[in-house]
């Protein structure tokens, strides 16, 4: 058998040792292959907790990434199936709406379900959010001069990952205190969704953010829902062609269909 | 008016003593019964240094470590992954018989002595024949990812020279992947402590203490830091000196400056000028050419070699008419074909071109055609068998060899001598150890493919480590103090030859010098050598190398990474070196294997050997640069191969 | 041919350094690119400046040892190492711009030479199989199905010269120890430690100051020897396996 897993080396993986300038640690430019392994900065724990693994190296904290942004790629499913119901009138949508609050009845009480997802996916945008921004710091830190002859290869939704992502982080925020809080909707009242939809969607900055917001969510979602799958290992050469159809597909017709709502009000299809 | 270098001294005749008598198939055996052994919980107290992370040194530093020594390694480059073991394509050899060819340890041996046209020690090659096995359980067992057939077992294939299919191989990067598992090996001891590694840093100096190799002076090539580092005991693994050559297909940085180093402090050297000139290799471009690229021998088992029968014929290969070529190995050797050996590959390529038929820019060039090989086997299997290296050929040449064929010309490719080391592979020196190329005494006057890689492997993971043990045994693990004056005399003398090298300040480069010395080798030296050739490089070498220490400019300092010191410091080797492969060839006035002197041939042109005058090999003692060296014969005995002229047609 | 080399001159790790501007007259298009290089120091030692210092060896493609950024692609615009690249590859009087590579797990030593021991501490950390010398079986004794010897091969022809890093906005070596990692995985030597080697050499390879892996593809546009991207999957998947059973 192999050595004892007692020599597993995963260490903290905390920001701050990562972006510590290189000159730092080498001051000779040179390193002899025969210098033993680094000072783990955190004690080793044996066996290491599944989280402690997860957290502690960047994989484990990409495989947090991906998982995250998978919860809420299927949450974005559930809630666009729900907002065309927009196109049947406000009373299917207004009902619909009281229907997510009385979910899980009589076993449940009233919104306990809704808080339940609330609370998932509260944990997942914040898990999803962390683990972006601490790996971000390290990869920036691990490349820290840039090359003089710049050059793009990488598609524009790749580069465009970690600003997308704050894009869409302050929609969110806005999104919510829009039309589930409806603080910053003049018109708005409660227990009627569709009229305060309708409401944001009246008003051009309430399309131009909803709208940017969505293309955003497209670009995001075209590489990171294929990046999800690659970082769960669950990618191979044969579904390769399988998964960039269901990627490019997935971003088109979620970014299309939560589009289509403004589009519809502002054509007066809905009103 | 003194001697000339040429006026060589002969002095007492040196012999193997550490081989023991009896039955040839048992000696290692016995060998490794008598020697003596280190108890394991003192062997932490034994430091050995190994200098080259190759094959040999690799395979032999990892096997140290875990057998409980503290190894002290050094390579100049900047990881022991970049040895260059990892370029040797074709494959290695082992007497497996997995095939059922007839194949056996003492057809392996006979095949070995016979292809070194019987100028190798016989007890040396039975043993690498009989570990030769091990190699491949071993290399399995590492991870390395040989070639393997659909039922999961062991692929192989047959090289020049051989009539049995016994190569292993890894597609065209045997040699890659053979190294990195000893590299993995290696790193393994690396990481667990065991070994002390120095990546970056080159070894420059022996240190004799007492007449016993007790260290090394070496250069760290980052800072320019001279270091010494002490030892219990010394292992040379730092390849051969083809690059004495220039152009050649060593790595740029391979150089000979370890073993001359060494041969300076009292190791002798064996038989420089057996040097191996490969016939698969891709034709010079131009003056510019920094290096030359092997293509694999392989090529020749379904490559055809032909160039055309018309003197100066200058039209494109296929509109050459089939019965307007020459296909001149199959007509000389038509037992053996295009698979001859590679010395009568090589030497024939070369007649032919001096005959005014050869192909491509400067007529030095022949065809290797695979139009057949693709109509027969279909353009798919050659492209399994040989993709790689078609594809490494056309990003080289521009041409599709596919479509066009390959034009190949000889280069230098390895070097058969070495330091002179006895049965446990220890030099002259007691202490100093020579394995792999850098050692002379497996192959004889020519290497038969893939064989290069097995005794690498054979003397680095078995040989060696059997038996330093005994060496150390015999001596308590004692410190030598860094200040004895041996020591401080190492350091004194690498560290004027770089201060000089700086301080001349001259107006020719440390290249300038290395492509002169090259062109003069080749033409004198190279695959064909003649009597007035070598005197007249005798007289020439010794005048450039004034000339170099008169005209060498480096810039820089000594105190920084400096590659231009590097150079011109392994030049100043060179310069020596040269000298002594003249004069060996110039001594050996035989045909043997690679070393052609045109003086001695067969009517129809083959090498003509004189086993009465010259069945030894020649150990030459250092005396003082540019002054005669003393010759040591050690006689060969040929017990279980009968020495015959060797015939391949 | 004609050429304007701009080259990275950094006298040392500490220093700083700056693109200098060099003209090439003599060059031809059956050069390499090193022999450009080559060419231009011979020149500069004769008037007295400092030769460019890169890393070279083999110059056959095998050894690992060159590599350098040319016009803001690791080893130049042809899938091959530098010493591979021949002039063919430029026109008449381009301008080409030659860096080390950038990443901060290789610091500058010198010019176009970084320092890439890192790579050889991952190694360490598990990229083998343990064998000590004379344990070894009958290399028929464990048959190797053919596919699984080929995905090991392929993998295994990581020459470790670094590009995948260079070409990494992120600065990662993941597919250099995804190269590893699948390479031993598949073979049922590789079997035993396969938990163990996963998790130390990704621990290790984060400790040594590599970004992390943000699924660009650049790493496997870059590589030499075409090594997969779907390596990087690969070695997710047993990083995730490995962390299961572990934990």
């Amino acid at each position: 058998m192999g050595r004892p897993l007692l020599t597993v080396t995963v260490m903290a993986l905390t920001t701050k040792s990562a972006s510590k300038p290189a000159s730092d640690k080498r001051t000779s430019g040179k390193r002899t292959s025969g210098k033993p392994a680094p000072e783990p900065t955190r004690p080793k724990r044996y066996p290491p907790s599944l989280p402690a693994l997860l957290w502690r190296s960047t994989v484990g904290k990409k495989t947090v990434l991906a998982v995250t942004g998978l919860i809420m790629v299927g949450y974005l499913v559930a809630h666009l199936v729900g907002n065309i119901k927009i196109f049947f009138g406000a009373e299917e949508f207004n009902s619909y709406g009281h229907w997510l609050r009385t979910l899980g009845g009589p076993v449940l009480h009233y919104e306990w379900a809704l808080w339940m997802i609330r609370v998932v996916l509260v944990a997942a945008v914040v898990l999803h959010g962390v683990t972006a921004y601490q790996l971000s710091r390290r990869d920036i830190a691990a490349r820290p001069v840039a090359y003089v002859h710049k050059r793009r290869r990488a598609s524009y939704a790749t580069r465009t990952m970690r600003w997308g992502g704050v894009i869409l982080g302050l929609f969110v925020v806005w999104h919510i205190l829009d039309l589930t809080t409806l603080t910053v909707n003049e018109n708005a009242r409660t227990g009627h969704p569709y009229e305060n939809t309708v409401a944001t969607f009246s008003t051009w900055y309430g399309n131009t953010i909803y709208i940017t917001a969505m293309l955003a969510l497209g670009l995001h979602l075209r590489h990171g829902f294929w990046s999800a799958v690659q970082t769960l290992g669950a990618a191979s050469p044969a579904r390769e062609r399988a998964l960039r159809v269901v990627t490019d597909t997935s971003a088109l017709v979620l970014t299309g269909g939560f589009i289509s709502i403004p589009v519809a009000v502002m054509t007066g299809v809905v009103n | 008016m003194s001697p000339t270098y040429a006026q060589y001294t002969e002095g007492e005749p040196v012999a193997d003593a550490a081989a023991p008598p009896g039955d040839i198939s048992e000696r290692w055996d016995r060998r490794r019964f008598t020697a003596r052994l280190v108890n394991p919980a003192n062997r932490r107290r034994y430091k050995v240094i190994v200098v080259g992370t190759g094959l040999a040194g690799g395979a032999a530093g990892a096997t140290l470590a875990e057998q409980g020594y503290h190894v002290v390694q050094f390579c100049y480059q900047d990881s022991p992954r970049r040895a260059h073991s990892i370029a040797a394509q074709g494959g290695t050899n082992a007497a497996k018989n997995y095939r059922n060819d007839g194949d056996s340890v003492h057809r392996l041996f006979y095949d070995t002595v016979k292809g070194g046209d019987f100028r190798a020690r016989e007890s040396n090659v039975r043993r690498l024949a009989q570990v030769s096995v091990e190699i491949i359980d071993q290399c399995v067992a590492q991870g390395v990812p040989f070639a393997r057939e659909y039922g999961g077992l062991l692929d192989t294939r047959s090289f020049g020279g051989v009539q049995v299919s016994r190569t292993f191989y890894a597609r065209g990067q045997t040699g890659q992947q053979l190294l990195l598992g000893a590299y993995q090996a290696l790193s393994r001891q690396i990481e667990a402590g065991n070994v002390e590694m120095h990546p970056r840093t080159e070894m420059l100096d022996l240190v004799v203490v007492d007449g016993r190799a007790r260290g090394i002076v070496a250069r760290d090539l980052v800072t320019g830091r001279i270091e010494t580092h002490l030892a219990d005991a010394v292992v040379l693994a730092t390849g051969g000196y083809g690059n004495v050559f220039y152009l050649s297909t060593n790595a740029k940085n391979s150089n000979a400056t370890a073993i001359w180093r060494a041969h300076r402090r009292g190791a002798y050297f064996a038989n420089p000028c057996f040097t191996q000139i490969h016939p698969t290799c891709i034709p010079r471009s131009g003056a510019h050419q920094s290096k030359l690229t092997l293509m694999s021998e392989s090529l020749r088992n379904d490559g055809r070699i032909w160039v055309p029968r018309a003197h100066g014929d200058t039209r494109p290969p296929n509109a050459i008419p089939e019965d307007e070529r020459d296909y001149y190995l199959e007509r000389l050797y038509p037992s053996f074909g295009n698979l001859v050996p590679r010395d009568i590959a090589s030497r024939a390529a070369k007649n032919v071109c001096d005959e005014g038929r050869g192909v491509g820019p400067g007529g030095q060039g022949v065809y290797l055609d695979f139009a057949d090989a693709i109509g027969r086997l279909g353009r798919e299997a050659v492209e399994e068998r040989y993709g790689n290296l078609f594809e490494m050929y056309e990003r080289i040449t521009a041409e599709d060899p596919y479509q066009v064929p390959m034009r190949i010309y000889p280069a230098i490719h390895y070097t058969m001598g070495g330091l002179w080391v006895d049965y446990d592979l220890q030099t002259t020196v007691p202490g100093l150890f020579a394995i792999g190329e850098a050692n002379f005494s497996d192959h004889g006057a020519n290497r038969l493919g893939a064989s290069a890689l097995m005794q690498g492997l054979a003397d680095g993971y078995f040989i060696l480590p059997a038996t330093i043990g005994d060496f150390l045994a015999r001596h308590r693990p004692e410190e030598v103090s860094p200040d004895h004056p041996a020591v401080a005399e190492a350091v004194a003398d690498t560290e004027d030859r770089l201060n000089l090298l700086l301080a001349v300040g001259g107006d020719r480069t440390p290249d300038s010098f290395h492509r002169e010395l090259g062109e003069l080798l080749w033409d004198e030296c190279g695959m064909a050598r003649t009597e007035p050739g070598l005197r007249k490089a005798l007289e020439r070498i010794p005048a450039l190398r004034e000339e170099f220490w008169r005209r060498i400019k480096v810039p820089g300092t000594g105190a920084e990474l400096n590659q231009s010191l590097e150079k011109a410091n392994r030049i100043a080797d060179y310069l020596e070196l040269a000298e002594l492969m003249c004069l060996d060839a110039l001594h050996r006035a035989e045909s043997c294997g690679g070393h052609f002197r045109e003086e001695s041939q067969t009517p129809d042109g083959e090498a003509a050997r004189d086993d009465e005058h010259f069945s030894y090999a020649a150990a030459w003692e250092f005396t003082a640069t540019g002054t005669a060296p003393v010759l040591h014969r050690e006689d060969l005995e040929f017990e279980y191969v009968i020495p015959t002229q060797r015939s391949y047609q | 041919m004609k050429v304007t080399l701009r080259v990275w001159r950094q006298p040392g790790p500490d220093a700083t350094g700056e693109m200098v501007s060099y003209e090439v007259e003599d060059a031809t298009p059956e050069m390499s690119f090193l022999e450009v290089l080559d060419t231009l120091n011979e020149r500069l030692i004769l008037t007295g400046d400092e030769p460019v210092a890169f890393d070279h060896d083999c110059r056959e493609g095998i050894c690992g040892a060159c590599g350098v950024v040319i016009n803001g692609q690791a080893h130049g615009p042809e899938r091959t190492t530098a010493c591979q690249l021949h002039m063919r590859s430029f026109a008449d009087g381009d301008v080409i711009d030659v860096e080390p590579w950038r990443a901060a797990a290789f610091p500058v030593v010198k010019d176009l030479v970084v320092d890439r021991s890192a790579f050889d501490r991952i190694i360490g950390a598990g990229g083998y199989i343990t064998a000590p010398t004379g344990s070894a079986p009958d290399a028929h004794a464990t048959p190797v199905p053919k596919p699984a010897a080929e995905t090991a091969f392929e993998h295994a022809e990581c020459i470790g010269c670094g590009a995948c890093v260079a070409a990494c906005p992120n600065g990662s070596a993941m597919l250099f120890t995804a190269a590893k990692v699948v390479h031993l995985g598949a073979l049922p030597q590789g079997a035993p430690e396969r938990e163990s080697r996963v998790l130390d050499m990704i621990g290790r390879m984060d400790d040594e100051g590599f970004g992390g892996c943000t699924n660009t593809g650049e790493c496997a546009v870059a590589c030499p020897k075409g090594i997969p991207l779907q390596a990087i999957s690969s070695l997710n998947r047993e990083f995730l396996r490995a962390a299961r059973k572990s934990a």
